[in-house]
């Protein structure tokens, strides 16, 4: 058993890695991106509502985006980034924004006019209004976004081995044919799903932290209209 | 433009039309991958979602296996399913139906659930069976929504049967990791841009079955 766990948890020389550094390759990999995704959608939905007649071609062009995959994105991406990091994630951020702009639109139009107007009569300008009113409010539908980009972007990293030994856990799967090592691939498969489990949990985590005003029970009723655009 | 110079060298090439290495064949492959995972996918997902939805049942259960289905990852899958199934069509299917379950699943459910039920209460007090209002009246009013279960599970599957060149099958991810390992730039991107397009052709292909499938009135609301 011992020697299963230490065969299971020794990485190839050639990955210059332990298993603890890949894990954490994998995770900058996947997160930076949805953080960089975040950030982009939060403006573009913004002017997506302030402008409706924007959110739909936003949403077609995002749509068309995300329809190209990702190892086509990759490699179109090495003639400018080169077999790097970057290649990966920069697909990855543009997919987060097919999931996190429909989100966040939903979110903050869903903040009900009373409120609004409650806001505006306490004397809230409309930066603190975003920022104090509308977002918490549309916070559990952005967590929901969230979720689904940060766990398929944990998942995607993966095909990133293909350009270069680019894909963190991913890499393993290579290296498990080479050296012919099975473990290994099983390593990256239960590596990955788990760290994806793991952030999921956690973003419900911060959802509950972030919205103490809402029941834990009607948390999953509230957050289903985000779940529909974010099943993609 | 360094990539378009490439697309046109690789799309004008006669050799990459003819033969089983020729486009024509790849992407007929790569069209069969995809229906037959998307009808594997759709003859889980849709019976389940319809059911579960339509009693308003078993929400929690679906979000768990959609999330469970969206943390296996694909590509480690494929590898995986080859070392254990060995080379063949199965071990390509089962990562890509894992893939395409939870949008079908998540998307029907979530879209019967949204069916405004003062027309369904009138069709049960009429003294329709539950299986015709299901049919006949939560169905019509939830398809532009399953339809987009369905499509986005269709471009995902599209867009990952690529990595089944990568255990040895064809398909239009046979020039990316082909030209990969070649050297020859022209072969992948000329590979990643068919499939960038079918992509396409698929959205536009789901676009259209909306326009026909869907009932005018439910598509003005």
């Amino acid at each position: 058993m011992s020697e299963f766990l230490h065969d299971f948890f020794d990485m190839p020389s050639d990955l210059q890695h332990s298993w603890i550094g890949l894990v954490g390759l994998h995770l900058r990999e996947a997160l930076l991106p949805v953080a960089a995704g975040l950030l982009l959608a939060l403006p573009i939905a913004q002017l997506c509502i302030r402008f409706r007649w924007l959110y739909p071609p936003v949403l077609g062009v995002t749509t068309v985006l995300y329809a190209v995959p990702s190892l086509a994105f990759f490699v179109v991406l090495i003639n400018y980034t080169g077999q790097t990091e970057l290649t990966v994630m920069i697909p990855l951020a543009v997919y987060s924004l097919v999931v996190l702009v429909p989100a966040i639109v939903d979110g903050v139009r869903s903040v009900p006019q009373e409120t609004l107007s409650a806001a505006t009569a306490m004397g809230f300008g409309p930066v603190r209004r975003y920022f104090q009113v509308q977002l918490p409010i549309a916070v559990p539908a952005i967590i929901a976004g969230l979720r689904v980009a940060t766990v398929s972007s944990i998942s995607l990293v993966s095909v990133g081995m293909l350009i270069g030994n680019q894909g963190a856990l991913g890499n393993l799967l290579h290296d498990a044919q080479i050296y012919n090592r099975p473990e290994l691939t099983w390593n990256s498969v239960i590596t990955t799903a788990l760290l994806a489990i793991l952030v999921d949990a956690l973003l419900v985590l911060v959802r509950v932290l972030l919205t103490p005003w809402m029941p834990s029970g009607s948390a999953g009723r509230r957050q289903a209209p985000a779940l529909k655009d974010a099943a993609r | 433009m360094n990539v378009l110079n490439f697309v046109n060298a690789f799309f004008s090439d006669s050799a990459h039309w003819q033969g089983y290495d020729g486009i024509p064949a790849r992407l007929g492959e790569h069209v069969q991958y995809t229906l037959e995972a998307l009808a594997l996918a759709a003859a889980i997902g849709l019976p389940i979602g319809l059911v579960t939805g339509h009693y308003g049942r078993g929400g929690n259960a679906l979000s768990l296996v959609a999330t469970a289905g969206r943390a296996l990852p694909s590509f480690g899958l494929l590898v995986l399913m080859t070392t254990l199934l060995g080379f063949g069509m199965l071990p390509v299917m089962i990562p890509l139906v894992v893939l395409a379950v939870p949008p079908i699943l998540v998307t029907t459910y979530e879209a019967m659930r949204s069916v405004d039920p003062s027309p369904v209460d009138a069709a049960r007090g009429m003294g329709m069976h539950e299986s015709r209002i299901l049919f006949q009246v939560e169905l019509p009013v939830a398809l532009p929504l399953i339809l987009s279960g369905l499509r986005s599970a269709a471009i995902q599957i599209v867009s990952t049967a690529t990595i089944a060149a990568y255990v040895s099958l064809g398909g239009l991810g046979r020039y990316i990791v082909d030209g990969l390992y070649q050297r020859n730039y022209e072969k992948v991107v000329g590979g990643a841009t068919l499939v960038a397009v079918l992509a396409l052709v698929t959205l536009a292909l789901f676009w259209a079955v909306a326009r026909v499938a869907v009932s005018p009135g439910v598509r003005r609301s």
